[in-house]
């Protein structure tokens, strides 16, 4: 039985309700938990003389919105699948943050702390067998976005012939995530890739060290706030600024 | 450099020291665990050797460290990095179409494969569908490339085993494939022709007769490589037994492509999720159950048959129609052409544009300068490029620019099984593992 | 000249650093530094159709200690710069760079943190070769540009202020040997 009650069209009211147990109850999050990066100005200018009224584009941040059941597909079946499995395996249901169907894709925000024990339910559950791991990768949100670090896995079924994403969020201050290697092992350069481009350092890997900038090179070039590092051109008589300087039209 | 070293890393710490000077850091590198490596030269065979990253045999700027107990290699580190352009974080600065001519130089021996991935992700964000033609002209060059390819690992694999020949006869028959190429998108190499939405621009008139002319052609040369490698007995000897990695540890690996089918597993992805029509061709997969250096040779032979073999159903299935999705705020604008002085917009586009539609020439600036926007979201979209799964993680915050784009580059994830593959064997046999991997160090560093 | 008429048949007469230059230009031995793409278009050169091998040069020299020209084939990263000055280095006199491609002399397209903007921050270089990547014509164009440059090397000092100025022509030769 539910706890609470929605108000009819509140902020969780939904025409179906999902069965017991099977889907994360009371500790849904008030927002959603990915943040996104707002947008301002047009051509890079603000509060200057440009009189145009592109400087004045507010954009809203978008996030990433979380899903209602039916997810549609076969995104039910595998949900389904997937929290039984938690369930079995004594993982909280807090575990997965967010849920969010998109484009014909599934995604799942998990909690740092459970990362490693869902990776190694999804690929060894007969119902979910996602022996691949197809990509490990970073994603920088933005300067001043919460938890704007995310380590995003894309698992591959080739037995069902399916592909989800797994997304942790953490923070820049406190950018720590569970290495994922001794369940996948391909995560193995992939996680050092994402440790060198990002800074996120992954517990548990055997050998975390730069794999593609130079050993002994200085900060994490894929964060937002780490510049292109080009030099100005000069072309014709006139001068380029190098493309992160120069003005943008967006 | 100031200051005078002192103290080493040897107090089990995993990083080097570093301290501040007026020049700014300086880190004091004391080998790591190198210490623990040669303090076990009791075996005075145990060499420690460089192959470093340029050297004849390490198919690009890869750099090999080998510990060899005579001639058996006891460990093998790779060092990477040495191509890394930071092309994954230029696509931020760059509009969506631009993103294109970036991503084809990744791995440039198959560059539209990654405008095709490239372009899949974006069209799957915008959500539009291609034009059935654009999408039958992607499987064309797609499969050509893949042609050229495998061609590539023939050549380089022969001449870094030692046999040149393979490098003459491969780059011979290259030659014909990129001059298709250019007869078809302006350029040997980095095309970028896929854009999102379609392709560049539509094939010359006599496409049809130049592209069966090639079919012909290929199809009497590509049986000399088996008459000339297939049958030769050293080739075998060099490549049978070697560099075996069974499927499971492929799995483990992530490996894909010619790698894991040459192991047993048939698993391709244009058959197991086709994309861009390709579930109208019929094609066969080839696959074998040896999993060494051989069985991945045959398979590439043969896959390139069956590129062959698409094409001709390409050439049948083609007809007229827009290259472009008709979406005219998302459509490249220009209609380009080939005059004297290049390639540029074509007369009568620019006619158009400057005489007789403001709307054009409101559309053409727009989408040049400023470019489409694409709606929010991410997508993972992979393609089958020759060496594996090519995938595109494309995160988009709504504007002209991506926000991140990352690349699942297929000789990066393979490229990790080379210690599987070589450890325990000779030197002589790392070579041609790192050769049966084919990998391209350009998708490797990005 | 008049010395010439008088000598027996088989004879020739030339300067020795005319002699010398032409036995440089005429069997260079490229090192191998393919990077990136433009390595693949280099190894095209060496191929069949673009035959490297009429002017000497398909001996592609692994060890630079072998080679004469360093052709920087590709786009040099932060990591690779220190590899590309040993490399130079560990070359012997007489020696040359050819920066093929517009990444090799200039950074091309990737103005960012991770590549070299232009190979002569590294090492000196004395052909710079655009395209991206260069046909094999313009490299076999570039190649043979640095061969009438080696022919005009002066022998020394004195030699330079004496030639100073003077350039062999480079003559094409759908030109130098069309009908008259």
């Amino acid at each position: 039985m539910p706890e609470e009650k929605p108000a009819t069209g509140g902020e969780y009211s939904s025409a179906e309700r999902a069965e017991q147990g099977l889907e994360p109850r009371g500790s849904r999050p008030a927002k959603p938990v990915v943040a996104g990066r707002a947008r301002e100005g047009m051509f890079g200018v603000s509060g200057s003389g440009d009189t145009s009224g592109y400087g004045g584009l507010r954009l809203p941040a978008h996030t990433a919105p979380p899903a209602e059941r039916p997810y549609g597909g076969w995104f039910d079946e595998f949900a389904d699948q997937f929290f039984a499995a938690l369930a079995e395996n004594e993982v909280p249901v807090e575990a997965v943050q967010q849920v969010t169907v998109d484009r014909n894709e599934i995604t799942l925000y998990l909690d740092r702390a459970h990362l490693v024990q869902a990776c190694r339910i999804l690929r060894d559950d007969p119902g979910l067998r996602f022996e691949l791991c197809s990509s490990v990768s970073g994603v920088d949100y933005g300067e001043d976005v919460p938890q704007r670090l995310h380590s995003v896995y894309h698992l591959t079924s080739m037995t069902y012939r399916r592909r989800i994403r797994l997304e942790v969020t953490m923070d820049v201050d406190d950018p720590h995530c569970p290495s994922i290697v001794e369940v996948y092992p391909t995560a193995d350069w992939q996680e050092r890739e994402a440790y060198d481009m990002f800074g996120i350092v992954y517990d548990g890997h055997p050998a975390l060290t730069r794999i593609l900038m130079p050993d002994d090179w200085d900060g994490y070039p894929q964060r937002k706030d780490y510049p292109l590092g080009g030099i100005p051109v000069e072309y014709k008589g006139a001068e380029i600024p190098p493309p992160d300087q120069r003005r943008s039209y967006s | 450099m100031s200051g005078t070293g002192t103290g080493h890393g040897t107090n089990g710490s995993a990083y080097a020291e570093s301290r501040e000077t007026t020049e700014g850091r300086v880190y004091h590198v004391s080998g790591g665990d190198w210490d623990d490596v040669l303090a076990d030269t009791e075996h005075d065979e145990r060499m420690v050797i460089n192959m470093g990253p340029q050297h004849p045999s390490t198919h690009g700027v890869l750099r090999l460290v080998l510990e060899l107990e005579g001639e058996t290699v006891t460990q093998l580190r790779s060092v990477i990095g040495y191509l890394h352009t930071g092309i994954e974080k230029n696509l931020e600065y760059r509009t969506w179409t631009q993103g294109v001519t970036f991503v084809t130089r990744m791995d440039y021996l198959a560059p539209l494969s990654n405008e095709m991935g490239y372009c899949l992700a974006v069209e799957k964000l915008l959500g539009i569908d291609v034009p059935r033609r654009a999408e039958l002209i992607r499987v064309l060059l797609l499969e050509i490339n893949r042609i050229g390819s495998h061609l590539v690992y023939i050549a380089t694999g022969g001449m870094e085993l030692g046999a040149t020949t393979a490098m003459t006869i491969g780059f011979r028959e290259r030659e014909e494939v990129l001059h298709l190429l250019e007869f078809l998108t302006g350029l040997r190499m980095n095309h970028a022709f896929i854009r999102p939405g379609g392709i560049a621009q539509d094939l010359p008139t006599d496409a049809h007769e130049k592209i069966s002319e090639f079919v012909q052609v290929m199809d009497k040369r590509l049986p000399l490589y088996d008459q000339l490698f297939t049958g030769q007995p050293i080739w075998r000897n060099r490549l049978k037994g070697v560099g075996r990695l069974p499927v499971d540890a492929c799995l483990a690996l992530g490996v894909t492509g010619p790698i894991l089918r040459s192991a047993g597993l048939p698993w391709d992805l244009r058959k197991v999720e086709p994309y861009s029509r390709y579930d109208e061709f019929s094609f066969d997969v080839p696959t074998s159950t040896e999993g060494d250096c051989w069985a991945r040779y045959l398979c590439r032979v043969e896959e390139m048959h069956q590129s062959l073999r698409i094409i001709r159903q390409v050439l049948e299935k083609l007809e007229p129609g827009p290259v472009m999705v008709a979406d005219r705020k998302i459509a490249w604008p220009a209609q380009l052409s080939i005059s004297s002085d290049g390639m540029g917009n074509s007369l009568a586009h620019v006619r158009k544009i400057m005489g007789q539609s403001m709307e054009s020439l409101i559309h053409h600036f727009k989408l040049v300068t400023e470019g489409f926007t694409v709606p929010a979201g991410e997508v993972y979209v992979p393609v089958e490029s020759p060496r594996g799964e090519l995938g595109f993680h494309v995160v988009s915050d709504g504007g002209t620019k991506p926000m991140r784009v990352h690349v699942r580059d297929p000789s990066f994830v393979n490229l990790q099984s080379m210690p599987a593959m070589a450890e325990g064997g000779l030197v002589a046999d790392v070579i041609a593992a790192v050769a049966s991997i084919d990998p391209v160090m350009g998708g490797v560093d990005r | 000249m008049g010395l010439e008429e008088k000598l027996p048949n088989g004879i020739l007469l030339a300067s020795l650093e005319g002699l010398v230059n032409w036995a440089r230009k005429n069997s260079l031995w490229p090192a191998t530094f393919g990077l990136a793409c433009c390595a693949i278009e280099m190894m095209t050169v060496g191929g069949s159709r673009y035959d490297i091998a009429r002017f000497g040069m398909e001996r592609f020299s692994a060890t630079p200690r072998q080679a004469d020209l360093l052709i920087v084939a590709g786009r040099v990263t932060q990591k690779m710069g220190p590899v590309l000055r040993q490399i130079y280095d560990q070359m012997a006199e007489p020696k040359w760079v050819l920066a093929m491609g517009v990444c090799a002399s200039s950074g091309g397209m990737f103005n960012n943190y991770a590549v070299v903007q232009g190979v002569d921050h590294i090492v000196p270089v004395d052909m710079y070769l655009p395209g991206c990547p260069p046909r094999p014509e313009m490299l076999l164009d570039a190649i043979l540009k640095l061969h009438a440059k080696i022919q005009d090397e002066p022998m020394g000092p004195r030699r330079a202020a004496l030639k100073a100025g003077q350039r062999t022509e480079l003559i094409p030769s759908s030109i130098k040997y069309a009908k008259k």
